[in-house]
């Protein structure tokens, strides 16, 4: 899957994410820090889990380093270096 | 219909041989491939080869391969063993040394299918077959015979829960739309506690009883339900669904369908009164520790919550820390080998927690089975339940998926009605599981929603009947 699939894979979702647990989503620029998002720890538990069925990977769970990435620029590359 | 022979009309019996002869026309077991044996008949007879006097006062290992030996032989060993330790079908061999050490086994009853282990070549082995020999012998006077059966969905080494016959047949003499039968049939194996409670219901009721045969299509096995003309049949929830997919069953006419051994939800109590409107269905609450508690015959899942204000038929219940306890004389009077089996005051802990919405209890699932999700419990079975109120939906099975946000979040298995709606283009899917979806929304708070849905062409049931919650 291209870069940009990645990055429009995760943005659609946090977006259905958003409207399911009815938040309202800060804009999604690269530099927005996750934590003022709009989602709770419970709406990036499901993020995360869609994200494994769509992309095939949970990058978080693999990796040797526990941080969550900040910003949601982060995110997008840890999937994007996963996905490869 | 009032039958004279009905359960509670006459004094309880001491034996399954007295139980039988109480029977007022003959009566059979009916097996796969058209075996039968007219049990009524082994007043006269015996199918342990006339070596039934070799095991009065015995601590007798029941390991025959099939149901139909297992059967017969329980009917002549009441009242003459010491012990009868039932083996399940799904006994695991390197328990076998252990389990028969514990119990003390001296002799084993085996039928030409029981395999060769060490474990059972013991001093005394008798081949039960399944056909009737003349017996002339007179019996010792009868002994009360412990039943010894086997807890399940344990790893280790199972632990053995004793019982007698009038613990196992206390729960009969309550009056129940379960009375009454002509013929039994159930999906369970005779063996374990569900299916125990099925053969002596048949036994002590007058009634014959269709075996279930492991490995055989449930097709077949329906088809042959129908043809012995099954009037009452039993059987887990998640047995029941599986039946609701097949087409014979709706070649049965029972009077009275039973449900057991699972939280039966309103969806399968909805759909099998869709597919059987003349018929009564109940549900009962068991376990092999505490016995047959009640059954709920009114349509509706859970239980009035009035059956905790008082003893009920011999039957105490309370709750403690959410989990239900019961007392009464169904209940197992111990293990062997000593681990408790009941509290201070006589009470068996379930393990199954119990919620109470306005004037009923609902069983919201196994104390063990708990999902956390961000620190909130969760209980599958509720999902379940909820899911399968879904009129695509079959059956559901709900698990916990690791996540490294919340350490776990719900996702949810689901088997549909329709095979045609499973392999629909991926837009009619995801708009069904959008729809699945909103249903649990609307029902559930957010955490307890499934974070993804798969469709899946069926859920693994254990030997036992129940859902096997882990899948593969």
């Amino acid at each position: 899957m291209g870069a940009m699939s990645v990055k429009l894979t995760i943005i659609e979702q946090m977006e259905q994410i958003a409207r399911e647990h009815g938040k309202i989503l800060a804009p999604l620029k690269e530099d927005l820090v996750l934590a003022d998002c709009g989602l709770d720890s419970l709406g990036f538990a499901v993020l995360v889990a869609r994200l494994e069925d769509k992309l095939g990977i949970d990058p978080f769970t693999a990796a040797e380093d526990a941080s969550f990435p900040v910003t949601l620029g982060d995110f997008v590359k840890v999937y994007e270096h996963g996905a490869r | 219909m009032i039958r004279s022979d009905r359960i509670g009309s006459g004094p309880k019996p001491r034996t399954l041989r007295d139980a039988i002869a109480a029977a007022a026309q003959p009566r059979f077991f009916f097996d796969r491939g058209g075996a039968s044996v007219c049990f009524t008949e082994l007043g006269r007879g015996t199918s342990l080869d006339a070596r039934l006097p070799d095991l009065a006062g015995s601590a007798v290992l029941l390991a025959t391969a099939s149901q139909l030996t297992s059967a017969l032989a329980l009917i002549e060993l009441d009242g003459v063993a010491r012990r009868i330790l039932i083996l399940p079908p799904d006994a695991r061999a390197e328990h076998l040394a252990a389990v028969t050490d514990i119990a003390g086994i001296d002799a084993v009853v085996a039928d030409d299918g029981t395999p060769n282990h060490e474990a059972l070549q013991r001093s005394t082995r008798i081949t039960c077959a399944p056909a009737l020999a003349p017996m002339s012998d007179s019996l010792p006077p009868a002994m009360r015979t412990e039943w010894l059966l086997l807890t399940s969905g344990t790893t280790g080494v199972p632990k053995i829960v004793v019982h007698d016959l009038a613990s196992l047949t206390a729960a009969l003499h309550v009056p129940s739309p379960a009375d009454g039968a002509g013929v039994w049939g159930t999906f369970y194996d005779i063996r374990r506690y569900g299916g125990l409670q099925i053969y002596l219901r048949a036994l002590c009721g007058g009634a014959s009883l269709v075996l279930s045969s492991a490995g055989e299509p449930i097709a077949d096995h329906l088809l042959r339900l129908a043809a012995h003309g099954v009037t009452h049949l039993s059987g887990t929830p998640s047995q029941w669904r599986s039946a609701l997919m097949q087409p014979e069953t709706c070649g049965l006419a029972p009077r009275y369908v039973r449900l057991s051994g699972e939280i039966a939800d309103q969806a399968i109590l909805d759909g099998l009164r869709t597919v059987f409107p003349h018929a009564a269905i109940g549900h009962a609450y068991a376990s092999t520790e505490a016995g047959v508690a009640f059954d709920v015959n009114d349509g509706l899942a859970g239980f009035p919550a009035n059956y905790l204000d008082a003893e009920r038929n011999g039957v105490a219940m309370r709750i403690v820390d959410g989990s239900l306890r019961i007392r009464s004389g169904a209940v197992a009077s111990g293990y062997v080998g000593g681990a408790a089996l009941a509290d201070a005051s006589g009470f068996v802990d379930t393990g199954d927690i119990v919620e109470r919405r306005g004037e009923r209890f609902y069983f919201a699932g196994r104390k063990g089975g708990i999902i956390n999700v961000g620190g909130l419990k969760v209980h599958p079975e509720e999902i379940e339940a909820v899911i399968n109120r879904h009129p695509s939906v079959r059956m559901s099975l709900v698990r916990g998926r690791a996540n490294p946000v919340t350490g776990s979040v719900v996702v949810a298995d689901v088997v549909l009605k329709n095979e045609a709606e499973e392999a629909a283009s991926r837009p009619a899917q995801l708009a069904l599981k959008d729809d699945i979806l909103q249903l649990c929304r609307e029902a559930l708070p957010r955490h307890k929603v499934p974070a993804a849905i798969s469709f899946v062409a069926a859920l693994n049931v254990a030997a036992t009947g129940k859902l096997l919650r882990r899948q593969g």
